[in-house]
């Protein structure tokens, strides 16, 4: 049943229930995400290696190889994995409220390969780490700019000038970032920048994630809070006006923090598509399209997707795959089934 | 009350409005007539700050709800959370709606007759119920000018009667100005103490109701010739416009 035909008070009522089952999911799939990998390792035991820095056990009855694969390799990636599903959900999110269009995310709308060229650069000319994030994030916020430049004819944004400016803006910033490429050394730095690409979070260590923290975190804290001003920018820029919205505003917050999420995103993590798209659409189908619920429901679904996705990428075979992958192998039909049914749909206007 | 000066709006070189200038008291209703691409709702854009006047000047005194053309949102939302947006501007840029917030929706939700549709997905409701929706959305900022861009554009004539009795009793029950566009002259007979006849050579004609929304004057706003039909034994009139000339 779609959140169209779901009678909207059942959607209000369940989104406290909803919210806390999913953290509750989340729980479990990280404690269990620890365990799984080469070294197997019970949940109890993740739990006392966990527990055992705040108050210590006097006889560890886990091996010291077992709390550094839990500390040090697993515990940080499976965080990342968290902090970039919500991240990128609540971005998607975000931008389909904006531009009341269901089908845009950071990737569609060029952010994501803005970013990912400034990252390239980055790594290109000095390393990556904090000026890959700014470099992306200043490319990343660019893109955006000029996609919303190129789309928007008289003041309006149309869906399809919106997209054709994505298409746009990514086809030359691909093509940037394949010049890059040939300029590389073939040796060291060309394969970096090519698994890097791909998406991974394999070697995700303490340092990665306090970066991706301190810029996901905040652009989040600002997404959340203007979760009314998102509902009022869906009616249409014409009609938030009227209601008294300080339109500009908003968009421009919105953006920015979607392209500083998207920059510590492809700094930290390479290419993650697709997740963005997906995620908020399974969100409406069951908590409904208002954002003050919407936002957590989405932040809380994209992380667990994100944490599956990740376990598949290091499990499925001995190899790691890259995650940007596997969210691309998922997405594309999932992309393809929601766009089949909005056409027949009336929740969404073609305009 | 709103009053225009000498006001004109011309949109890329091509001159829309030029030299209106009136007043609509406070507590009227004004319903503006005129042939398609006229600049009506240009007009309203303008009244309602959305559009900068290119000469002239717009005086409004008191705050602006607006109503536009019968509308789809993008997303499904509740009832309740449509006429909460209403209350934009009170929430503030980082805010929620309090509970005060909610008293304030259900209350003009409760005025318009619809409470009880508090719960129902936006998009499922008929273009009437949709209508006096946003109306109640509108009047939650506390407006005081009600401005409304063809309220009963694409409306059935049982709708158009629902939004057209809910306007006349909102106006008579609060003193709210209301100013709305219409292709239909019945709307301005029945609900209108004032008229303003926008005609495409950029030239307008307003006054009361009854002393200008006549015939002639819409013959010639239409270019269709248009009668008077009145009914024997009743003070009832109507206008019988003839879209095929009798050969």
């Amino acid at each position: 049943m779609s959140a169209e035909t779901l009678p909207a008070a059942s959607l209000r009522s369940n989104a406290v229930p909803v919210t806390a089952g999913l953290a509750l999911v989340l729980l479990l799939v990280m404690t269990w995400s620890v365990t799984i990998g080469r070294y197997d390792i019970n949940m109890l035991d993740v739990w006392m290696i966990l527990i055992h820095n705040i108050v210590p056990f006097a006889d560890p009855p886990w091996t010291e190889v077992e709390a550094n694969v839990v500390e040090l390799i697993r515990l940080p990636r499976i965080l990342a994995a968290v902090v970039i599903g919500a991240g990128l959900a609540v971005s998607g999110t975000a931008l389909q409220g904006m531009f009341r269009n269901p089908l845009v995310d950071p990737g569609i709308i060029g952010v994501t390969s803005g970013a990912a060229f400034g990252g390239t650069l980055a790594i290109l000319l000095v390393g990556g780490g904090y000026v890959a994030l700014g470099s992306g994030f200043a490319i990343g916020l660019a893109s955006l700019f000029v996609v919303r430049l190129l789309a928007s004819m008289k003041g309006r944004t149309s869906v399809l000038t919106l997209v054709l400016a994505g298409v746009i803006v990514s086809a030359f910033f691909e093509a940037a970032i394949s010049i890059i490429k040939l300029l590389s050394d073939p040796q060291e730095k060309l394969p970096a920048i090519t698994y890097w690409l791909m998406g991974s979070i394999a070697s995700t260590n303490y340092s990665d994630l306090l970066l991706l923290c301190l810029a996901v975190l905040p652009a989040m804290a600002v997404i959340y809070l203007l979760r009314f001003q998102l509902n009022i920018l869906s009616l249409g820029e014409d009609k938030a006006r009227a209601l008294g919205s300080p339109i500009e505003l908003v968009q421009w917050l919105v953006l920015i923090a979607v392209s500083v999420i998207s920059a510590a995103v492809v700094a930290t993590s390479g290419i993650v598509g697709w997740v963005g798209l997906v995620i908020p659409h399974v969100g409406r189908a069951i908590v409904g399209a208002e954002h003050r619920r919407l936002l957590p429901v989405s932040a809380l679904l994209g992380a667990i997707y994100m944490l599956l996705v990740d376990d598949l990428a290091r499990t499925l075979t001995t190899s790691e795959i890259p995650i940007g992958i596997i969210t691309a192998l998922i997405g594309v039909p999932v992309f393809a089934i929601i766009l089949k049914r909005l056409q027949t749909s009336s929740g969404w206007t073609n305009d | 009350m709103i009053e225009l000066t000498n006001l004109g709006v011309s949109l890329s070189g091509t001159t829309i409005l030029k030299g209106y200038s009136l007043k609509v008291a406070k507590g009227s209703v004004l319903a503006i007539l005129g042939a398609n691409g006229v600049g009506k709702t240009t007009l309203l854009h303008t009244v309602m700050g959305l559009r900068r006047p290119t000469e002239g000047a717009v005086r409004v005194d008191g705050k602006l709800g607006f109503v536009p053309q019968l509308f789809q949102a993008a997303f499904s939302y509740s009832v309740i959370d449509m006429v909460l947006m209403g209350r934009a501007r009170r929430i503030g840029l980082f805010g929620s709606p309090s509970a005060v917030d909610y008293r304030v929706a259900r209350d003009y939700l409760s005025r318009m007759g619809v409470l009880e549709l508090e719960n129902r997905a936006f998009n499922t409701l008929s273009g009437g119920q949709r209508q006096l929706v946003v109306i109640a959305q509108a009047l939650c900022s506390e407006c005081d000018v009600l401005v409304l861009d063809e309220p009963c554009s694409a409306l059935d004539y049982k709708n158009q009667s629902i939004v057209m009795q809910s306007l006349k009793r909102l106006n008579s029950e609060t003193g709210v100005t209301i100013v709305f566009t219409t292709h239909a002259p019945q709307h301005g007979l029945e609900v209108a103490s004032e008229v303003l006849l926008m005609n495409g050579d950029g030239s307008y004609r307003h006054g009361p109701t009854e002393a200008t929304l006549t015939a002639g004057h819409l013959t010639q706003l239409y270019g269709v010739p248009v009668d008077k039909a009145e009914f024997v034994g009743s003070s009832v009139f109507t206008f019988a416009p003839r879209f095929i000339e009798a050969s």
